[in-house]
């Protein structure tokens, strides 16, 4: 079977022993996203601090219902951009979502990716990326929410 | 008649069971090899059916001899092309007991659908002969909350366009219809009642002739959700008591791109018509027109005559198979697969669990796998299934679930099929450790 190739170990752990699940505040936004082929869903915050006048991710907690593709994809999304400046997540994120549009073609960069680079498989099977992306995506949306907020002017340069 | 019977009795008659084996010689599609060169088992014909040869054949030859634009020109092609398309209406209509000016060709059931819910729209600005169909504040639309999206949100439309109020029956814990407050919900302010003919969830048949009666003494149009039904058993338009049927032939072995809105001839005589065009028009001048009788006033633009061509081969096939030696089969392969994945510890079947008032549809949760997961398991060893809400999303929160791996059957599965089915889910529960 070629379940395993898409089914990594590390995304059997991700899915049963979750990290950073639940919703905590602080946070500066949350947003909700919903894949509507399945329904699945996730609520999902960001929290940012300030580091030398560069914003960090300094939390991400979110609540999930879904498969196990997108629940240790958000999981490992957290391992992957908390403590991150939001630029150097900003880039994960790139680097994530070009894999999964790689048709299974892309050569994934473990340095970038770290865990994420478990996900390759997804991208084998067009009708699982949505699931891999849902928390990713929730995760930029949110943070660029709290941008929003932080800065009202940022919109305008984005 | 038991479920799991090897022939049905019709009239008296004893038939003969449906020889699977001769059917499936007929759909090219069920011999190819898919991942890991597992043959293919087919479990999705919810979603849409196979193809036999036939169809493929009528089409092609369609294509091959005759095509041109129907009800238009005057050359030979175009001629054969008319008659081609006008044949297809006569037989359509002989499948389910209809007259053919009653029968009126959209892209989908979905559009067939939408075409009431539109005509119902635009009669608020149509001539007096369109007065039934108007509505606004204070009148009620009645739906279920069983109906797939295509019966759902097109009412909810039609409600946020005129003012009206859109009212549902719910459905029990078994995923019936509960119509324990059916007296309160069809009352005189209800114009409309729109119902699923058989649910693409659960498989359950609400009693539509009833629901049809109730509504009727009220002054209710009621229109009929088909999609799940005519492929899957005889349906005759004057025994079912409705005003409108929808259907699509890509459900019932026929080609995608095509779908019957069936309705009573004085009823579509009256209604305005939803998308306009050529075709469609009697007279057209610059300050405005005059349309067609049905069907044509309902067939905006070049008609899909190959597609309709196709759909006739379709009721051809199904009823050289016989409608009710196909409903007895598939009795049986759902009898078979309420049985066998019921039995499964850990797995709960949605809906009714026995095969009385019940299709082939056959949705499932699996304790601590997603369905999605379940769904990624039997694609591997070649099982073609559906997961997520099947576009019944209502319905799903209705009965606790967020999602559901669904299998439907039809004429070319068979009972290993159910049983490979069987054997797939408890391999994905062994595969996430949920076993």
């Amino acid at each position: 079977m070629q379940l395993e190739s898409l089914y990594q170990e590390i995304i059997l752990d991700h899915y049963r022993h979750p990290h950073r699940k639940g919703l905590r505040e602080p946070f500066d936004a949350e947003v909700h996203h919903v894949n509507p082929t399945c329904g699945d869903e996730v609520t999902l915050r960001v929290a940012l601090k300030d580091a030398a006048g560069e914003p960090v991710v300094a939390d991400v907690s979110y609540d999930a219902l879904g498969c196990s593709i997108s629940q240790a994809s958000t999981s490992v999304l957290t391992d992957m951009v908390v403590g991150k400046t939001v630029a150097e997540a900003m880039d994960v994120s790139a680097e994530f979502l070009a894999l999964m549009q790689s048709r299974g073609e892309g050569e994934p960069d473990e340095d970038v990716l770290g865990d994420a680079v478990a996900f390759e498989g997804v991208a084998k099977y067009p009708a699982r990326i949505k699931c891999a992306l849902l928390g990713w995506m929730a995760w930029k949306d949110a943070t660029a929410r709290a941008l929003a907020e932080a800065d009202p002017g940022a919109k305008d340069n984005s | 008649m038991t479920a799991a019977s090897e022939t049905v009795r019709l009239g008296g008659a004893p038939l003969s069971p449906l020889d699977t084996e001769a059917v499936r010689a007929d759909f090219p599609i069920l011999g190819r090899a898919v991942r890991g060169g597992h043959p293919l088992i087919y479990l999705d014909s919810g979603a849409t059916s196979q193809k036999p040869r036939q169809v493929l054949d009528a089409e092609r030859d369609f294509y091959t001899v005759h095509n041109a634009a129907a009800h238009r020109g005057n050359h030979l092609l175009a001629e054969e092309t008319t008659d081609a398309y006008e044949g297809s209406r006569v037989r359509v209509a002989e499948f389910i007991g209809a007259d053919p000016g009653e029968i009126i060709f959209t892209k989908s059931a979905t559009e067939a659908l939408n075409l009431v819910a539109y005509a119902m729209s635009n009669a608020a600005t149509a001539g007096p002969e369109a007065e039934r169909f108007r509505v606004g504040p204070g009148d009620e639309i009645l739906v279920t909350e069983m109906e797939h999206h295509a019966n759902l949100v097109p009412w909810q439309q039609l409600c946020l366009r005129t003012g009206a109020t859109l009212r549902w029956f719910g459905v029990t814990p078994e995923g019936r219809l509960d119509l324990s407050n059916a007296d309160e919900l069809i009352n005189d302010r209800t114009k409309l009642v729109a119902v699923t003919h058989q649910s693409n969830v659960t498989g359950a048949v609400p009693p539509v002739a009833d629901i049809a009666r109730l509504a009727h003494a009220r002054g209710a149009l009621v229109v009929v959700d088909g999609a799940q039904s005519v492929p899957h058993r005889s349906v005759d338009v004057a025994a079912l008591g409705a005003d409108f049927l929808a259907f699509s032939a890509h459900k019932m072995l026929g080609p995608s791109g095509i779908g019957v809105l069936w309705g009573r001839r004085e009823l579509l005589e009256a209604m305005p018509p939803y998308v306009t065009g050529g075709s469609m028009i009697e007279v057209v001048r610059m300050e405005g027109s005059t349309f067609l009788p049905p069907p044509e006033r309902f067939e905006a633009g070049v008609p899909p005559a190959a597609q309709a061509v196709g759909l006739a081969a379709a009721c051809d096939y199904l009823d050289g198979i016989g409608m009710a030696r196909l409903h007895a089969h598939e009795e049986a392969l759902t009898a078979h697969g309420l049985e066998a994945v019921a039995a499964i510890p850990g797995v709960r079947v949605l809906g009714p669990l026995t095969t009385e008032n019940r299709g082939g549809a056959l949705s499932f949760v699996v304790d601590g796998v997603h369905p999605h997961d379940v769904g990624q398991v039997l694609d591997e060893l070649g099982i073609a299934v559906r997961t997520g809400h099947h576009c019944a999303w209502p319905l799903h929160r209705a009965l606790g679930v967020q999602a559901t791996t669904r299998a439907t059957f039809y004429l070319y599965n068979t009972h290993d099929e159910v049983d490979a089915l069987a054997d797939g889910i408890r391999q994905a529960q062994k595969f996430f450790g949920a076993a």
